[in-house]
């Protein structure tokens, strides 16, 4: 084999990745798809704010980007702060959602009983309500502490973590089970060098999914009693008291905060996988 | 550019070699397989008997299905015999494997795509503990031999079939075992990288002292490693035929280079190799021409 012809083999790989759409340059187009939904997003702002200045929809009914845009800057520091604990709380409950998911995907793909008993568990966690849920947590945890939302938000995530981690674990291919047999691989071995490098791309998959799910959990919880401060919070009060365009910009902070985690772990995904082939279906 | 590694193996091995001798490097006695499956019971090895002398070069031939691949996974323990014993160096299989006295690749390549090649070669002695510095030489000297140095750090997708399967049996070698087990390995490779790899493979076999036994589809091939040929027929699996390579004998095997090729001796072994895989066709008549599918006379 002469070094030319396996480079051509090579060269030959990487060139079918750079797909291309309608002729477009690759330049072209990676500066389009950040352009059209800003440009979009525009628009949309554009119509909202003549419509309710000029087209004579009540500003109550709904504030105008502007009046929202005031509020924002008004209360910077509380939204800041506000943004700051609820992103602290979705982050730690997706912290330890992720390792407690991933740990008893472990064990449940290791045991087949711990699998047969955690099954109805899941399934029930993934169908409760946080409404139901968040009260009884607060007031079991007392109305100034975090928990309870932390608590809620890695319930959360834990089910979309433990989902894709256990399918995960379950993809190693026979020939690799042969050859860590082979080998007289232990299960720690096993588990280091073959289980959790094939279910890497699951988990990371999972944890997107999660990430979301966290902040709008923590969220929400937050609603439901303890302390104030946080972002769900904020927009309680705010609309309570008929202060609207408070209330859409602490939506706006929460839109932001869900952006920043879902893109943060989407990143982190992108960045292990691209520099780890995953050797998925080929 | 083998010969570095060649040489170190054969120097570090001698004890290793010289320690049980006596004990035939693999020992099946009245193995039979059968696989339970949806459709019934298949009879995939009956009463299978063969010895491999410790050095001893053995090639398994026959068409598809006739049992090859899962005779090679009872002896590597992969897989439990129905009925019958196996011993390899005189141990039970499962002892061998845990002692990893033999060395093994797959019919398919195998490499964990998150590894790079270096990587891929050093899994086992990565699992077995040997240092970063020895094991960076070791790799090194392997992946030279294959021919793949300069492919060190690429993944597995990045390189074809053939080159993918010269890294696993650069793996299968990275621990100089005293026993090598090969299932078709050299089935995705060109005829010429095939042909290298084959002048190869018997140099590591005798330099090493390692004993082989070795699955293939090709009658030539079997006929220039082996020093005998199992010739094998399907349904049931059996044994129908074991063929002694007269040019062969051990002490020859460190001459046996390309030029063997084409002697008439070689000619002649290939003909009684494939009139041994065409004669076991004869006992069962209605069979015939399957029977021969899926050999390759070449
Ligand atoms: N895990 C298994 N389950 C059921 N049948 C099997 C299994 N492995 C092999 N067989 C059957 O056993 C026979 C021998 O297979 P194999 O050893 O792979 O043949 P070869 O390697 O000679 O082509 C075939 O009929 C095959 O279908
Ligand atoms: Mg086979």
């Amino acid at each position: 084999m002469t070094a030319t012809s396996a480079n051509a083999i090579v060269n030959g790989r990487s060139g079918t990745g750079a797909r291309r759409s309608k002729g477009w340059s690759p330049r072209t187009e990676s500066t389009l798809r950040i352009v059209a939904p800003i440009s979009f997003g525009l628009i949309v702002l554009g119509i909202w704010q003549l419509l309710v200045t000029v087209g004579g929809v009540d500003d109550y009914l709904l504030p105008s980007p502007t009046s929202i845009v005031a509020e924002l800057v008004e209360f910077w520091p509380s939204v800041v702060s506000a943004t700051a604990l609820t992103g602290t709380n979705s982050l730690l409950g997706l912290l330890v959602g992720s390792l407690i998911g991933i740990l008893f995907a472990a064990i449940s793909a290791r045991w087949r009983i711990a699998d047969q008993m955690s099954a109805p568990i899941v399934a029930a966690l993934a169908v409760i309500p946080i409404v139901a849920l968040a009260p009884v947590l607060n007031s079991m945890f007392g109305a100034d502490s975090q928990f309870g939302r932390q608590a809620i938000a890695a319930i959360a995530s834990f089910v979309p973590i433990f989902i894709n981690t256990l399918r995960g674990f379950r993809q190693t291919k026979p020939v690799h089970r042969d050859l860590m047999k082979a080998y007289a691989a232990n299960s720690g071995q096993m588990l280091k060098s073959l289980t959790l490098p094939t279910a890497r791309p699951f988990i990371l998959t999972g944890i997107r999914i999660a990430s979301s799910l966290a902040v709008i959990s923590a969220l929400v919880a937050e609603y439901f009693g303890g302390p104030r401060g946080g972002l769900g919070s904020l927009i309680a009060t705010s609309a309570a008291s008929s202060a609207y365009s408070r209330a859409w910009a602490y939506v706006g902070a929460s839109i932001a905060l869900g952006l920043l985690f879902y893109l943060a772990t989407l990143a982190l995904e992108r960045l292990v996988l691209r520099r780890v082939p995953t050797g998925g279906p080929r | 550019m083998s010969d570095q590694i060649l040489n170190s193996a054969a120097a570090t091995d001698a004890p290793l070699a010289a320690g049980d001798t006596d004990a035939a490097a693999v020992s099946v006695r009245g193995v039979n397989k059968q696989f339970q499956t949806a459709t019934g019971v298949v009879h995939a090895l009956e009463a299978i008997d063969l010895t491999v002398s410790a050095g001893e070069f053995v090639s398994l031939i026959g068409p598809s299905g006739c049992g090859k691949s899962t005779l090679m996974r009872l002896i590597a323990d992969l897989d439990d015999p129905t009925s019958g014993d196996l011993t390899v160096f005189g141990k039970t299989t499962t002892q061998a494997r845990l002692d990893q006295d033999y060395g093994i690749a797959f019919q398919q390549a195998g490499l964990l795509p998150w590894r790079t090649v270096a990587a891929n070669v050093a899994l086992p002695l990565e699992l077995h503990g040997v240092a970063s510095a020895d094991r960076r030489s070791r790799v090194a000297n392997l992946l030279d031999m294959v021919g793949l140095t300069e492919f060190a750090d690429r993944f597995p997708d990045q390189l074809s079939g053939g080159m993918q399967q010269r890294v696993a049996i650069a793996r299968s070698l990275a621990e100089q075992p005293r026993l090598l087990l090969m299932d078709e390995p050299f089935g995705a490779l060109d005829e010429m990288t095939r042909e290298k790899m084959q002048t190869d493979l018997v140099r590591i076999a005798a330099d090493t002292g390692a004993a082989v036994v070795f699955v293939t589809h090709s009658i030539p091939e079997a006929v220039f490693l082996s020093d005998r040929v199992v010739v094998m027929s399907p349904r049931p699996g059996r044994i129908s035929q074991i063929v002694p390579m007269q040019l062969n004998a051990i002490d020859g095997r460190q001459e046996r280079s390309d030029n063997l090729r084409e002697e008439s001796s070689f000619f002649e072994m290939v003909t009684e190799v494939r009139e041994a895989l065409h004669g076991g066709a004869s006992d069962s008549p209605g069979d015939e021409p399957r029977q021969a599918r899926g050999v390759d006379t070449r």
